[in-house]
């Protein structure tokens, strides 16, 4: 349904747009640039900085017939309204003339500028923003080029306010826009900034314990118009100018915002480039213009000292630094060796190319590659996953999404914005998990199910709108029934499953029954619709579509039967040292790693790989987009791109695996991987015009976000669409723990995993190591809320605070994953007063 | 003297208390309208009274009403207590000494709103006052003059009080809205318009304490009578609330259209020791000075007449300025109170005052030349037809008059310090 039309002339250029568009926009679509600061595209517009005043005129009207009226030429008769309009509060109507270049106008703006540069402390030289900040493009432009305010008359104040851990405010260089308060409040929903005071003195402050309680707050410094909201990490830390671009996308999670990595060579580095700072780069399918602060701010482990950057070997019992050819030849050696008992282990932060040889290798070595993850359902995915042209922004009124065993906020935080977005915009959202998250408060439907549960549930709907009460208790429950009226009514159905109290059978048993929902509804191979796996790494589905799967009968078998292990951006003995007892004692073991891990300590040969700042490849997000990154940085040390450590490793055992670049990698994956036939880099590389304009002469206009320029990636179609056939295969049985207590390990965004915990800034925002329990709990083991307790699991004690989270089912000891304690799906355990 | 229709204790001694006022026709109107007439019935004959908001803009409150989305509920009825504008002192009178016909006013509009909800909003340094308002409220609730089933019939009302902080801003309906909403008084946007998404973003009426106070007599004595007072266009009669150099300052309730003439010496006895009259500011603070000749004191205080000599009846808050004023300490006391009150949320109010201020003081203090005249005169141009709200255009209203009407008082302050 096409929108009606509006015409409307511009500085003499007619534009038709749809009617309800503002004409500052209207404007915009035109190439007529309308200055603004507080209005924001992606927001409604308040007027407050009265920047964009315009001169409006309206056809003259018969007050009797409504006609309009013309003069001897037949032309309308323009009446002007007196005063000047903001054109970003104003909608198009038919025949408005509006007059942005009208002496009037231009006046008008004239005297907001030098208004503004009134308060301003014109401190450019030393602000952040100098050379990509609105106000100074603006006042270069509109401004009077002379001020007659006294500078002694200036405010001054606070300069230096830290809104939070991660965040500062100049109070000076504030214009109060507001961006920042309302991006908060209406774009992320955490309304934690607002103004205080009044007039001149009013100020952002910030409301939340702790201050700028926010995954995104980031994303407030790009949008302001000035230098008033810079970053702890960047402040003071380069000039715009002075830094290079490098395309990237973020591998923390499988979102995969697109990201602009900016360097510079640093003094302190030795004369090395570093990373200065993560920006945005837009994609409006993926990320629009946000990024979460945990992509923005966690990527100083790649400069870190700590960083591999040579090859290690064992020598009497010691890693020692060895030669390149020294490594290869050990290793190629051991593997050898071991033969088709060697054991591959492969982690979903790799790229798809390294991922794609990595198994390559292992089949001509003869032995097994695996994946290590307790997340599976990628081959469901590949054959229901969202179709090509998906675009969670599409979602409104007559759609649904299912939110199942996932905290979307903890673990992919541009998802959970996108989808409760889409909750507002009429979308009937459905969210199910065992205890309380912050989508919940968007749902049309909550379920609340018992720990263990989940994949009945899932099925409970399919039976509820199968009709069919398929093996589940739960068709017949109350909100099972209505939320299933929900979902096979929605026009439009996604579905992100998690991993939620589950383990990797688990997983692959609730992706299954997610699939059979789809596929019962009807909302499979078409555009909107389709399955989502919210995976614990940002590269799983690439994993899966290259075919790693998770060792068939456990690690820990697996470990036990293999004589060599090679491992690829894994950490199993650091994740778990009970695996490294499953070793044998004189297996074999080369690592390919940033840091020593555990795993790495473990190993015999270890070489160091480049991060993926430092080396370009692709990954493919949730949604099966297939993205390019881009190398930023000159590598460290003698470190090689993973791929490339495979192919020299596959090149000393006498394998033909040679390829010479990336691109000759990629290249084999799109002639043999289903679904990816016939991509190229060319075609990751492929731009479209977007909306809004951002980034450069844009950035009044959308903020410091980077206008995309290197390829917005490819959608993949899903088996369905493509008319492919799927055995699913039954699913195995998992059995979750009985016990007094099970421990359930759950995804918080700020874990202390390597790659996170090298940001200084990250450091106190980092998931608190606390065991959480619902009240009548704490009053069971007898202690206070902040109490330390004992966790007995396996054997071993762990001495941690345990704090309450009142929507936890009885029975159940939440944990963050990565602190420390080695369970990475839910577990028996014991909690005890400490004794 | 005929009787008052507003300030009725001045003739009945006691009104304050509900039997005296239930003894002098209190809550008649308020139980006609709601036994006997439809909501639709009683807005038109608001409308046909040619009543107009008090609170300065003088729209016709029964057109306000008229405008409230149909079908579209609860909505609610706010009286504006926030008695802000220097100058303004009749809405506090009415409120402490004829209380209960305010109320009934408030309760009357809230019926042809079809609103079961009130709030009265006072500004926040009025709290004993809204202490003593609550007490009153209490009693209308122990003789069923509020609360559910009001006089037998299914229509229920409830008021409720809100204290604000002390902002001039948030005498401004939307910015009430939003501090009533307990959030940081600034205006809204419009449209919408209260009337659209008022409070909690339903359909919402807003109104001065003294439009409300006019509702009573309308009902009981009928909109022609109404009509009968004051001029064509500017019906009824007016709290003229008289300041500054005149022997009786206080409110003079006069019908519409009488003139300064006869408010400043007739009822206000003039001006101490017979000095001339310098200028008038008919709006309080908000206003464009007019000079004091002998056109301007025969001219007629309604709607219509004062914009023809360039100014505004605004809330009708007439501070008299004698020859011995100093016009340039006027508009710097002004300029300091815009300064003051701006709520911050539009670049030119919340810099433009800032900067007016400045320069007015450095004029006043003498430490500025004849072009900081003009440089005042041109950051009010700046200011002008460029604000989010009226705050803005009332901060440079008594700059751009003053300096136009009396430079000579700012020159003579020029080279003071030189």
């Amino acid at each position: 349904m096409s929108e009606p039309l509006v015409t409307l002339t511009i500085d003499g250029k007619e534009v038709s747009v749809p009617a309800g568009t503002l004409v500052v926009d209207a404007a915009k679509k035109i190439g007529i640039d309308i200055p603004v600061f507080c209005y924001h595209p992606k927001m409604d517009p308040v007027g407050m900085c009265r920047m964009c005043l315009v001169e409006v005129g309206m056809p003259k009207r018969d007050r009797q017939s409504g006609e309009v009226v013309t003069d001897e030429n037949g032309d309308a008769i323009i009446e002007f309204r007196p005063k000047l309009d903001t054109s970003c509060t104003l909608p198009v109507s038919e025949g408005m003339v509006v007059q942005v270049s009208s002496e009037k106008a231009v006046a008008g703006r004239r005297d907001i500028v030098e208004f503004l540069l009134t308060s301003h402390p014109l401190d450019c030289p030393i602000c952040d923003k100098g050379g990509e900040c609105s106000l100074q493009e603006l006042t270069m432009e509109h401004g009077p080029g002379k001020s007659r305010f006294l500078y002694e008359n200036k405010m001054h104040l606070d300069k230096h306010v830290a809104l939070g851990d991660l965040i500062y405010l100049d109070q000076e260089r504030c214009i109060q826009c507001a961006r920042c308060i309302r991006y908060q409040e209406l774009i992320v929903d955490d309304p934690v900034l607002g103004f205080e005071e009044r007039g001149r003195r009013l100020q952002i402050v910030t409301y939340s314990d702790p201050e700028f309680d926010s995954y995104f707050s980031g994303n407030t410094t790009d949008i302001c118009p000035v230098g008033a909201l810079t970053t702890a990490d960047f402040r003071f830390g380069a000039r715009p100018w002075e830094l290079n671009a490098a395309p990237s996308i973020c591998p923390h999670c499988p979102v995969g915002c697109n990201l602009m990595l900016n360097t510079r060579r640093e003094a302190g580095a030795g004369g090395t480039s570093v990373v200065k700072r993560v920006m945005p780069r837009q994609n409006e399918v993926v990320n629009e213009i946000w990024i979460c602060d945990k992509g923005r701010f966690a990527h100083h482990y790649a400069s870190s000292p700590d960083r591999l950057i040579q090859p290690l070997v064992r020598k009497d019992g010691e890693l020692v630094a060895a030669t390149w050819d020294e490594a290869l030849r050990t290793a190629s050696e051991g593997i050898k060796a071991a033969g088709q008992k060697t054991l591959g282990i492969a982690g979903a932060r790799a790229a798809n190319e390294d991922l794609f040889v990595f198994r390559r290798l292992l089949e001509a070595v003869g032995g097994e590659a695996v994946l290590h993850d307790t997340m599976a359902g990628g081959d469901h995915v590949a054959q229901f996953g969202v179709g090509t042209g998906t675009n969670l922004k599409e979602l409104g009124q007559g759609d649904a999404i299912l939110v199942i065993a996932s905290d979307l906020h903890e673990e992919a935080p541009i998802w959970w914005q996108r989808v409760f977005a889409a909750a507002g915009r009429g979308t009937s959202l459905v969210v199910a998990n065992a205890r309380q998250t912050r989508l919940d408060k968007y749902a049309a439907q909550s379920i609340r199910y018992a720990y263990g549960d989940a994949v009945q549930i899932a099925s409970g709907l399919v039976g509820a709108v199968s009709g069919v009460n398929g093996n589940s208790d739960f068709a017949g429950l109350e909100t099972v029934d209505s939320a299933a009226k929900l979902l096979s009514e929605a026009r439009n159905l996604i579905v992100f499953f998690g991993g939620e109290g589950l383990d990797y059978e688990g997983t692959q048993a609730l992706a299954n029954a997610c699939a059979r929902l789809l596929v019962e509804t009807k909302h499979v191979g078409r555009p909107n619709n389709g399955l989502i796996a919210v995976g614990l790494k940002g590269n799983q589905q690439g994993a899966w579509d290259v075919g790693l799967r998770g060792a068939p009968r456990g690690l820990s078998a697996a470990l036990g039967a293999a004589e060599a292990v090679v491992l690829l951006a894994a950490d199993p003995f650091g994740d778990d040292p009970h695996l490294a007892d499953d070793l044998d004692e004189g297996a074999f073991v080369v690592v390919q790693e940033l840091f020593l891990t555990d795993s790495a300590r473990r190993a015999n040969v270890v070489f160091p790989a480049r991060s993926f700042i430092e080396r370009s490849g692709t990954f493919t997000t949730g949604e099966r987009r297939v993205q390019r990154f881009y190398q930023a940085l000159q590598p460290q040390g003698e470190t090689r791109p993973d791929w490339k450590i495979l192919v020299d490793l596959a090149e000393r055992l006498g394998f033909e695996i040679g390829f010479a670049s990336e691109l000759e990698v990629f290249n084999q994956i799109a002639g043999s991987v289903e679904g990816y036939q016939g991509l190229t880099y060319e075609d990751l590389s492929r731009v479209d015009s977007q909306w809004p304009p951002v980034g450069a002469l844009d950035l009044y206009f959308g903020g410091t976000a980077f206008k995309n320029t290197h390829g917005l990636g490819v959608q993949i179609a899903p088996g369905a669409e493509r008319g492919g056939t799927f055995k699913a295969g039954t699913p195995q049985q998992s059995e979750f723990p009985q016990s007094e207590w099970v421990l359930v390990p759950v995804t918080e965004l700020y874990d202390h995993g390597r790659t996170v915990t090298e940001s200084a800034v990250l450091k106190p925002r980092l998931s608190a190591k606390t065991l959480r329990v619902n009240r009548q709990g704490v009053e069971k083991i007898g202690v206070e809320p902040g109490q330390e307790i004992e966790l007995h699991l396996n054997g071993a004690v762990y001495v941690l605070p345990v704090e309450i989270e009142s929507s936890l089912p009885d029975g159940i000891v939440l944990v963050a994953r990565s602190q420390g304690i080695p369970a990475s799906t839910p577990a028996a355990v014991e909690l005890r007063a400490v004794s | 003297m005929p009787e008052h229709i507003l300030l009725r204790h001045r003739d009945i001694p006691g009104i304050d208390d509900l039997d005296t006022y239930l003894a002098n026709d209190g809550f008649k109107a308020f139980e006609k309208v709601v036994t006997g007439q439809s909501p639709q019935e009683l807005i038109d004959s608001v409308k046909h009274s040619g009543l107009r908001g008090r609170g300065g803009a003088g729209f016709p409150a029964g057109v306000k009403w008229s405008f409230l989305t149909p079908g579209v509920f609860p909505r609610y009825v706010v009286a504006n207590a926030d008695e802000s504008e220097p100058g303004t002192f009749k809405d506090r009178e009415l409120m402490e000494k004829n209380p209960y016909q305010f109320l009934e006013g408030v309760a009357i509009c809230s019926y042809a709103a079809q609103a079961n909800t009130a709030y009265v909003y006072f500004r926040g340094e009025f709290w004993d006052l809204a202490q003593e308002i609550e007490k009153k409220i209490d009693l209308l609730y122990e003789r069923k003059l509020l609360g559910a089933g009001l006089f037998g019939t299914d229509y229920s009302l409830d008021i409720y009080l809100h204290v604000g902080a002390g902002a001039y801003i948030c005498g401004e309906e939307t910015a009430l809205l939003e501090s009533l909403e307990g959030k940081l008084g600034q205006p809204r946007l419009r449209p919408p318009f209260p009337a659209a998404e008022g409070l909690f973003a339903k359909p919402t009426v807003v109104n001065n304490v003294e439009t409300l106070a006019n509702l009573p007599p309308i009902v009981n004595k009928g909109a022609d009578w109404y009509r009968s007072i004051g001029t064509e266009k500017s019906t009824g009669p007016k709290i003229f609330c008289l300041s500054g150099n005149v022997e009786r300052p206080g409110n003079y309730e006069l019908p519409m259209g009488t003139t300064f003439r006869e408010l400043i010496y007739e009822h206000g006895g003039g001006i101490p020791e017979g000095r001339k009259i310098k200028a008038i500011m008919p709006a309080g603070a908000s206003s464009a000075m007019i000079p004091g000749t002998e056109e301007v004191l025969d001219t007629p205080m309604d709607y219509e007449s004062l914009p023809e000599i360039g100014s505004q009846l605004g809330s009708a808050s007439i501070i008299v300025l004698d020859e011995t004023v100093d016009i340039s300490w006027v508009t710097y006391k002004t300029s300091r109170f815009f300064k003051h009150e701006s709520c911050g949320k539009c670049t030119p109010c919340r810099e433009g005052t800032y900067w007016m201020y400045n320069v007015l003081k450095r004029v006043q203090d003498g430490g500025g030349d004849r072009d900081d005249i003009d440089l005042a005169d041109l950051v009010a141009h700046g200011i002008e037809g460029k604000c989010l709200c009226a705050l803005g255009e009332f901060a440079i209203m008594p700059v751009m008059s003053g300096i136009r009407l009396f430079r000579d008082d700012f020159e003579a302050h020029i080279g003071d310090e030189r």
